[in-house]
């Protein structure tokens, strides 16, 4: 009986995952609409910047169409979603390499960052909002949501300068830039994690604080459980639904990229990518850039979803 | 506070050379829990005694915020952060608790003294199952096998009336209805077989056919464990269906006390007469339902007299000077007015 039940729930939730796929192709094709619609209505002509400034107007002019840009602009649109649905972003106008292949190469490098990004915000941020809402309103709680404050609240390219100085400049512990190593690591993953550390922390606090407002932690206290068990078990599982949900858009922002601190740290990854496509006008590879984050954003927003089913019951069996 | 401590050691040490089980369940006496705000003092249970006999079923009845849920908690020793007792004794067959060492306390809860809440609902974790919330409080009191706890979760199960015990092992609370929770609720309480169950409003919010029947339960358990147990209620029929004896409580103190067919017949207290006048009868046909006028005071600023002078339509200028005394109308009868003081002899 329970067994069948289970198969049902389990065909639900892949009924559910199939229809938010469904949902996400029309989100999909509206911002590759936007996107190439924007790129060239903005100022600025590709093929000048790619010339030199004594290059002739007819030579120029072959290059347009050579390139397909003096073709209508829905004609250009749906060449390109044409190709993309074959696998082909264009080829990049300034490293004259494919768009798919150039993401590919640098997608490890940003993976890495990204991952211990995460990991840093999550080992300091879950457990400092855990401590700072046991600890409410002490020196601990306040210390703890000051740096998370901090954290937010200051720019990442100023923190990464700050921490450079500082780290490698001032005290030499750290390489200034570059990727090579795990020591190369340690000084952007820290820069990257604490503004989600900070932001995991003070969801974290709240959500819990409310939790423990709940009724049924009333009836945890009632049974004779430990006050540290009641948390632990009780509320925890509760106050982190929300945390999760965030934790996989942050991961799934992180991995498309962090634009700024790639570029500080000379971390040849898809941020950087796309800052320098931005400065060449290089619109295939912006193109590219943008299709790859919205594609990450979209997966990181289903997985979360699927992740609070399989922890939220009440979601998981909704009719 | 110190003396009354000392001096329930003494009677304790008497209690443990008797070795047959006391007739008192729970003892609380003059029990005081105060709540410290910005604003000032806020006698939430203002020297309270409430005495359990073993195997009865026993009534406190008031409004919201009267002090009744917070007595309930004052001996679960649950009060939150601002609010403390200050002065007093509660027994449980004759041990203190009060005094008692946080762990001491946490093995009496759930396993001597258990709790059922008003909100079946939002009193039970929604992301574990019923099952194992129940399976749970077993783990936390006896020394027995998952296994064998599972075993004892579906023997409850059974005996508070849960169809299809097995199924509903794995069900999460939102796949029950409120009737079910609340069986799952008194389950959950009753499965390490507690000295006295605390109800706090157990039934008030569900239909009137689910309220019967777990009324009838509560009765069915005492009879068959001889479990004591308080319950709490605002509702006069409940207390009428099912109570032994009644404490009616207003503003953090107890107005009247009686066995509950004497409190009906003979109801001395003019707040306890109000309570009753506010039933909705169907045998008169008055177009207005009775209410008693003015609103439940604000404990922090609690008349000099009587707490419920500014409500009362007997209440002179000595109710507003001068505090009642509990006068005792007959053998299990005592009301604090002072209209009952030529009927009784004072006491305190």
């Amino acid at each position: 009986m329970t067994k069948r039940k289970d198969e049902k729930e389990g065909n639900e939730v892949l009924k559910n995952i199939g229809k938010r796929i469904l949902v996400s192709i029309p989100v999909l094709i509206g911002v590759v609409f936007l996107i190439f619609v924007m790129l060239r209505i903005v100022p600025g002509d590709p093929v000048a910047n790619m010339m030199k400034e004594h290059v002739k107007p007819d030579v120029m002019e072959r290059m347009r169409e050579e390139m397909g840009l003096n073709q209508p602009l829905i004609v250009q649109f749906f060449k390109y979603v044409a190709g993309a649905l074959h696998g082909d972003f264009g080829t990049s106008y300034k490293l004259g390499r494919p768009v798919g292949a150039l993401i590919l190469n640098a997608f490890p490098k940003t993976v890495k960052l990204a991952c211990c990004a995460a990991l840093v915000a999550w080992l300091i941020g879950i457990p400092a909002g855990i401590l700072a809402a046991i600890r409410q309103n002490t020196i601990l709680d306040r210390l703890f949501m000051g740096t998370a404050l901090l954290g937010v609240s200051m720019p990442v390219f100023w923190t990464a300068l700050l921490f450079q100085y500082v780290f490698s400049y001032y005290l030499g512990w750290l390489p200034v830039s570059g990727y090579e190593t795990w020591a190369h690591m340690v000084l952007p993953s820290i820069v990257l994690g604490w503004s989600s550390a900070g932001t995991i922390a003070r969801l974290t606090r709240s959500n819990l604080l409310e939790i423990m407002q709940e009724d049924f932690i009333r009836t945890a206290r009632a049974k004779g459980m430990r006050e540290s068990a009641v948390i632990l078990f009780h509320a925890l599982k509760n106050a982190l639904l929300p945390v999760i949900t965030m934790m996989a858009i942050q991961v799934a922002s992180l991995l498309s990229g962090a634009v700024i601190t790639e570029s500080v740290f000379s971390i040849p990854g898809v941020g950087r990518l796309a800052v320098d496509a931005i400065s060449n006008r290089d619109m295939p590879l912006l193109q590219g850039t943008v299709l790859f984050t919205t594609v990450l954003i979209i997966i990181g927003n289903l997985v979360a979803d699927i992740l609070y089913s399989f922890i939220d019951p009440r979601i998981r069996t909704e009719e | 506070m110190k003396e009354t401590r000392e001096e329930t050691r003494k009677e304790e040490k008497e209690r443990e050379q008797s070795p047959h089980i006391p007739a008192m369940t729970l003892e609380i006496r003059h029990l005081k829990t105060q709540f410290f705000t910005a604003k000032g003092v806020v006698p939430a249970v203002d020297d309270v005694t409430i005495e359990i006999p073993r195997g009865k079923i026993i009534g406190v009845v008031g409004e919201s915020g009267c002090g009744k849920s917070m007595t309930a908690m004052s001996v679960m020793q649950l009060v939150n952060r601002r609010g403390k007792i200050v002065d007093g004794s509660i027994r449980l067959e004759g041990r203190e608790l009060l005094g008692l060492s946080a762990k001491e306390m946490r093995g009496i809860r759930g396993n001597d003294i258990a709790m059922i809440f008003q909100e079946p609902m939002t009193a039970l974790n929604p992301v574990y199952t019923v099952g194992r919330q129940v399976r749970e409080a077993i783990l936390l009191h006896k020394n027995v096998s998952k296994a064998e706890a599972k075993e004892r979760v579906l023997e409850i199960f059974r005996k508070v009336g849960i169809p299809e015990p097995e199924k509903r092992y794995n069900a999460y609370p939102h796949q029950l209805s409120g009737g079910l929770r609340q069986r799952v609720m008194i389950g959950m309480a009753m499965v390490c077989e507690p000295k006295l169950l605390i109800a706090d409003e157990p039934t008030t919010a569900l239909d009137v056919t689910i309220e019967a029947q777990i009324l009838q339960l509560m009765k069915r358990l005492r009879d068959e464990h001889g479990t004591s147990i308080l319950l709490i209620t605002h509702n006069m029929g409940v207390v009428a269906e099912v109570c032994d004896y009644v404490y009616v409580m207003y503003a953090g103190q107890v107005m009247e006390e009686a066995e509950t067919f004497e409190l009906f017949q003979n109801t001395a207290h003019p707040y306890t007469q109000g309570l009753l006048r506010s039933i909705p009868q169907l045998n008169h046909g008055t177009e207005r339902l009775y209410s008693i006028k003015g609103v439940v005071p604000n404990l922090l600023y609690l008349p000099k007299g009587c707490s419920f002078c500014t409500r009362c339509e007997y209440a002179d200028a000595r109710c507003q000077e001068e505090r009642p005394n509990s006068y005792a109308l007959g053998e299990e009868h005592r009301a604090k007015c002072f209209r009952c003081e030529r009927g009784g002899s004072s006491s305190e």
